[in-house]
């Protein structure tokens, strides 16, 4: 098995400030938030090729340093980064060959020049010939809706705008694994989306691309990642599919419904895996509002002929699962914000 | 090889974008004539005020000594300024040096390529400066045709210590907040005085002719002006070694430099990325 990104034991530690005779004496209090912090603490982590892979945790978490780290931007104070199989202490050459990164809600990029010109500026220091990038930013930009400001000053684009900018850079250089780190942080919905379908489609409508994405938003992990590892103050907590995940916490499954009015319901508790069932009437809509808890999902089939056999319609259906902000909270005893 | 090359070209045609593409282009133009022009009535002030004290009668030598001191402390002003500033400005103004840096490329050729341009706009500076110095102020300049290839060549060597001196505050500048900057002011300030720049090596002291001829820059000026104002009666200290004989104190110290600037912006940018230094923003 090929890993895109295998951390071993990664540690990370900010020295605090130091002590300089120059500085008055910290209070305990001060004392404490001046000292070392552990960033990251013990990270074993194994990416494969072609994985859309979440790092998912609250702010502070240890998130962005093993981006850096994996970047090649900070060094990891123990423990082992490798990607592409190259040591990102020892190697860091032939990882930029085949790697690139988004921050989300950056404003970065050189004022004076347009966004094209940004971009294209990036794609030349990866070899990018001059032809295919100016073709690659063109068709970005138009997938990205920045198609209309392609000649604006950066320094006259908005926020979004310059993350769309950002977001095209990432791509324009075709690295073999990508880290995105927030790519959605601030964006409107609609542009959030575009960015979502564009990197889930990129990195399945091609072999071999691989994407680490940073994110707090639980639904937008839970849509995109094929894997997530849940951190919290620098630890892994948990990594599987969002599924499991959430499997690990789900020890029953809940349906809901909402059918017209039907008078016969005690013949669904004597249906094998329903563990339980309530009914409450809405007598002014003719409807009424049932919920099964069940062991699976077998007996739906069961319940529904039932249902529809009484003459009764049934206007929705509804699974309700345990989401991954639970399962967050039932491991670390907190929600992200 | 090819890496290196697309780097700096790529790297020049930014900082080229970034020192000219800031107004309209006619604009740029006016301001890159008015400036140094400017900035040689300056000199022409700072002589006067040196003839009211000393020398009531006048000496063209000395002026001409430091006009072209003066007119050459163009590069060194903006070249060592500019290579300090690459990092500063990725890092705080743009916020682009995560990804310039982590782009497979060497981030040393990147400084060297953004500093093309400021020498490029220096050169325009310079020729600027000496030819109204010639025109308007009197300066007495002479550059014989068979001295125009060991000006070329020292001016290269001359460059090539500024850029070198300028990647090692480059390394330094990984490690340090934006108010720093007065570091690339500073460092210039010194050489101004230490290097013969305005006045020669002789009204330093011995300690101070010692700093002087210690720096590579003090020989560029020397040669350069040997070979632009041929006969000045103004004794630099100097004077006892001829031409050659410079070019290669100039040669040697430049290899030196170009070696430990190497060196400390290796050393700086390893204790950076150590650190987590390479992005961080200081916001002051």
């Amino acid at each position: 098995m090929s890993y895109a990104v295998e951390t071993r034991d990664l540690t990370r530690v900010f020295s605090g400030k130091k002590k300089r005779w120059w500085r008055r004496k910290p209070t305990p209090d001060e004392e404490e938030s001046l000292g070392p912090v552990t960033a990251l603490d013990g990270v074993s982590l194994q990416i494969r090729e072609g994985e859309l892979f979440g790092l998912l945790g609250p702010n502070g978490a240890g998130k962005t340093t093993l981006i850096k780290i994996l970047a090649t931007l900070l060094l990891p104070t123990s423990g082992q980064a490798l990607v592409a199989g190259h040591d990102v202490t020892k190697d860091p050459f032939p990882i930029r060959q085949r790697i690139n990164m988004v921050s989300g809600g950056e404003t970065s990029g050189y004022g004076l020049l347009t966004a094209r010109e940004n971009i294209w500026m990036f794609s030349q220091f990866y070899g990018v010939p001059s032809k295919v990038s100016k073709a690659r930013i063109d068709e970005l930009m138009h997938i990205f809706g920045l198609w209309d400001k392609r000649d604006a000053k950066v320094r006259m684009l908005s926020t979004g705008q310059r993350q769309k900018m950002n977001m095209i850079r990432g791509f324009v250089t075709g690295p073999d694994i990508l880290f995105l780190d927030e790519p959605t942080l601030g964006l409107d919905v609609n542009a959030a989306r575009v960015i979502r379908e564009y990197v889930m489609n990129w990195v399945r409508g091609q072999a071999g691309k691989t994407v680490l994405l940073t994110s707090h938003y639980m639904a937008e992990a839970d849509q995109m990642c094929d894997r997530i590892a849940i951190i919290d103050k620098g630890r892994i907590l948990a990594c599987d599919t969002p599924a499991n995940l959430k499997r690990m916490i789900r020890t029953e499954t809940t349906f809901q419904l909402e059918v017209d009015t039907i008078r016969d319901t005690t013949s669904f508790m004597g249906l094998q895996g329903v563990k339980n069932f309530s009914h409450k009437d809405d007598i002014s809509k003719n409807r009424s509002h049932l919920t099964f808890i069940l062991e699976d999902e077998g007996p739906v089939a069961e319940i529904l002929s039932s249902i529809t056999s009484q003459g009764a319609k049934v206007h929705s259906l509804q699974k309700s699962e345990p989401t991954l902000e639970d399962v967050f909270i039932s491991m670390v005893g907190r929600g992200l914000d | 090889m090819s890496t290196y090359w697309r780097t700096f070209k790529t790297a020049a045609w930014l900082g080229w974008e970034m020192d000219s593409n800031w107004t309209e282009p006619w604009l740029f133009v006016l301001y890159s004539v008015i400036k140094p022009v400017a900035g040689a009535f300056i000199l022409v002030l700072m002589y006067i005020v040196f003839v009211a004290i000393g020398r009531p009668q006048g000496d063209p030598d000395a002026f001409s000594y430091m006009y072209v001191g003066n007119s050459f402390f163009i590069f060194v002003a903006s070249v060592l300024f500019g290579t300090f500033q690459v990092i500063q400005s990725d890092r705080e103004w743009y916020q682009t040096i995560r990804y310039v840096y982590i782009s497979p490329i060497s981030y040393y050729v990147y400084i060297l390529g953004r500093a093309a341009s400021k020498i490029a706009v220096s050169v325009f500076a310079v020729a600027i400066t000496l030819v109204f110095g010639v025109m308007f102020l009197g300066v007495r300049l002479h550059l014989a045709l068979t001295d125009v290839p060991l000006f070329l060549v020292s001016t290269a060597l001359g460059l090539s210590v500024l850029l070198a001196i300028g990647i090692c505050l480059g390394g330094i500048s990984f490690l340090t907040a934006k108010h720093t900057h007065g570091l690339a002011e500073g460092i210039p300030g010194l050489f101004y005085v230490f290097c013969g720049v305005l006045f020669p090596l002789s009204v330093l002291p011995n300690w101070g002719q010692a700093v002087g001829r210690a720096i590579p820059l003090t020989y560029w000026f020397d040669i350069t002006r040997r070979l632009l104002t041929e006969g000045s009666t103004v004794n630099t200290t100097l004077g006892g070694y001829d031409a050659p004989t410079i070019l290669l104190f100039l040669v040697v110290s430049s290899v030196g430099f170009f070696g430990l600037s190497v060196l400390i912006y290796k050393i700086g940018e390893y204790f950076a990325r150590k650190a987590g230094k390479i992005d961080m923003t200081t916001s002051y």
